[in-house]
């Protein structure tokens, strides 16, 4: 019956299609156009003017070079804290007896589920000037440490939230070992350290890349976590074009960051994506 | 040879509570007796609950984001389930690039959407109205419940469908009794997990949203840019458990695990 309506799919997908046609291409092609639109500090935008100014401003202007530069190595600092501990607490937790495995998974992926802006609010408590941190730092004698509006507190805050992104791969990709080839290992005289080093880590790199693509991602264009933690000084790129929209009101400047935002994570989640299908794709069916 | 030494489970120890600790610190400073961000010591106090509860600002935000959650996760199931349907049993030309486009809003950054969203709507007029809301809620969180009914629908046994229509009934009786209640975990399942990721969703709303529509994430996001009191920290406690909750009832329906690792 499937074959003899060649039309109900697209009926099917329709309103879906025209949803996604009207509040997705759409306004992401306006946002295109916009960003080659003259601007004017009195006057505003200009439309039908165009010009590639916004674009030359962002890449020879040293404050958005910073930006860009400093959004760049937070999300790769948190991505490989996220694989260093992401990693092996998926492979702890899947050796965990039957009651605490499920437990203990569930503990460490439903704040996943909480509102960004409570675990950012949360961690502003435990990090400020008078917070649980540096009052346990004092209990055993030291110095308090400067936490909140710096870097420090953005990327604590985003490995928190970007942990359970790395774990559900690798839990993912855990679950498909098979561990009779580890015992087989370690029964042939294979140390645990060399079991976990050649034989379940190729498994799970597949998992552990496609964790770090998504974390790198979504710390790049993080918005609530610095504009929460970082103070009005530590800007992220997604902080910057918040501000333009909405305090300097350059629209056109703030659409060309927020476009060569999302070029970059495209490409780095579709390159990476096709490195992965080239290299692993064996693994991953 | 698959136990854990006493330093894995230490280092166990320590993950679980980074991952707990600033729940469960804004849980505990919501119910201080204090006028400043404490750890109550002495009593616990509802007083800074009471205190959003007369809060006019976020009880109307709380409301507005109630209703945006059910109405748009309504929504994205309504136009999820007949997607699904047609992603996964028919094949067609452009198939794979409605389901991608459908899952795009998954690896677009909110930010972008939102910024988008908002040239859209100063072009056409209406800014910020709960109508428009709820389409810009859609979007994002179709790609959950599209997810899961694709989940549900690959496994299905299409006997059963087969039978019915053998028996005489019509491609509508059939959707109605027998495909629908077989996929309905799937579909509560997704319209639930759409319904927590609208209730949260702040980097896009922020854009969106008029000071008549603002939503609870944003005017929380907005309060704490301003002032740190434990008002903020009482509607946080709220949100945990408002989100604890959904939760809850996402696990009886469909297994929270099964939402957040696949099978």
């Amino acid at each position: 019956m499937s074959h003899s309506r060649p039309l109900t799919p697209w009926w099917l997908t329709a309103p879906a299609f025209l949803l996604f046609t009207c509040l997705l291409l759409v306004p992401l092609l306006l946002t295109a156009v916009l960003s080659f639109n003259a601007y004017d500090p009195v006057t505003g935008v200009k439309a039908g003017e165009f010009t590639l100014e916004h674009y030359a401003h962002v890449f020879t202007d040293d404050y958005y070079y910073g930006i860009f530069w400093r959004t760049f190595w937070i999300s790769g600092l948190v991505t490989l804290i996220c694989i260093a501990v992401g990693a092996p607490e998926a492979y702890i937790l899947s050796r965990m007896g039957k009651p605490w495995r499920s437990i203990l998974l569930l503990v460490v992926l439903a704040p996943l589920l909480v509102s960004v802006v409570v675990r950012a609010f949360g961690w502003s408590l435990l990090l400020g000037p008078e917070g649980l941190v540096n009052g346990c730092l004092k209990l055993i004698g030291l110095q308090p440490v400067r936490m909140l509006y710096t870097e420090i507190a953005v990327v604590v805050a985003l490995v928190h939230v970007m942990l359970p992104f790395m774990v559900i791969p690798v839990w993912t990709s855990l679950q498909k070992l098979d561990h009779g080839v580890e015992n087989a290992a370690l029964s042939l005289g294979a140390s645990p350290f060399t079991t976990l080093r050649r034989i379940v880590l190729p498994q799970v790199l597949p998992g552990i890349l496609s964790g770090s693509l998504i974390v790198f991602g979504l710390a790049a264009s993080a918005f609530a976590i610095p504009g929460l933690l970082g103070g009005r000084r530590l800007k992220m790129v997604a902080t910057v074009v918040y501000d333009e929209y909405l305090h300097e009101l350059n629209w056109p400047l703030g659409a060309a960051i927020a476009l060569i935002l999302l070029v970059a994570n495209l490409v780095v989640m579709l390159s990476y994506n096709r490195l992965l299908e080239g290299r692993y794709k064996k693994s991953l069916v | 040879m698959r136990q854990n030494g006493p330093l894995a489970l230490l280092f166990n120890a320590l993950v679980i509570t980074f991952m707990l600790a600033p729940l469960l610190v804004v849980c505990l400073v919501a119910f201080t007796p204090e006028n400043t961000l404490s750890l109550p010591t002495t009593e616990f106090s509802l007083r800074w609950f009471e205190a959003v509860f007369v809060h006019p600002d976020f009880v109307q935000s709380f409301w507005n984001s109630l209703w945006l959650a059910l109405a748009s996760a309504t929504l994205a199931t309504l136009l999820a389930v007949p997607a699904g349907m047609a992603i996964t049993r028919y094949n067609f030309p452009g198939r794979d690039f409605l389901n991608g486009l459908f899952l795009s809003p998954l690896i677009i950054p909110h930010l972008v959407l939102g910024v988008a969203l908002l040239r859209l709507f100063a072009l056409v007029g209406g800014g910020g109205s709960f109508g428009w809301l709820v389409l810009a809620h859609a979007l994002i969180i179709t790609p959950y419940t599209l997810r899961l009914v694709v989940a549900a629908l690959v496994g299905f046994d299409r006997s059963a469908e087969q039978a019915a229509l053998s028996l005489g009934a019509s491609q509508t009786q059939m959707f109605i009794r027998v495909t629908l209640p077989m996929i309905l975990p799937g579909v509560t399942g997704g319209w639930l997990l759409a319904f927590i990721n609208s209730f949260d969703e702040v980097t896009m709303s922020i854009f969106v949203t008029s000071p008549s529509t603002i939503t609870l994430p944003v005017r929380m996001y907005m309060y704490a840019t301003e002032s740190i009191d434990p008002l903020m920290a009482a509607v946080s406690a709220l949100m945990v458990a408002v989100t604890a909750l959904a939760m809850l009832i996402l696990d009886r329906v469909y297994g929270l695990d099964r939402v957040l690792v696949g099978r």
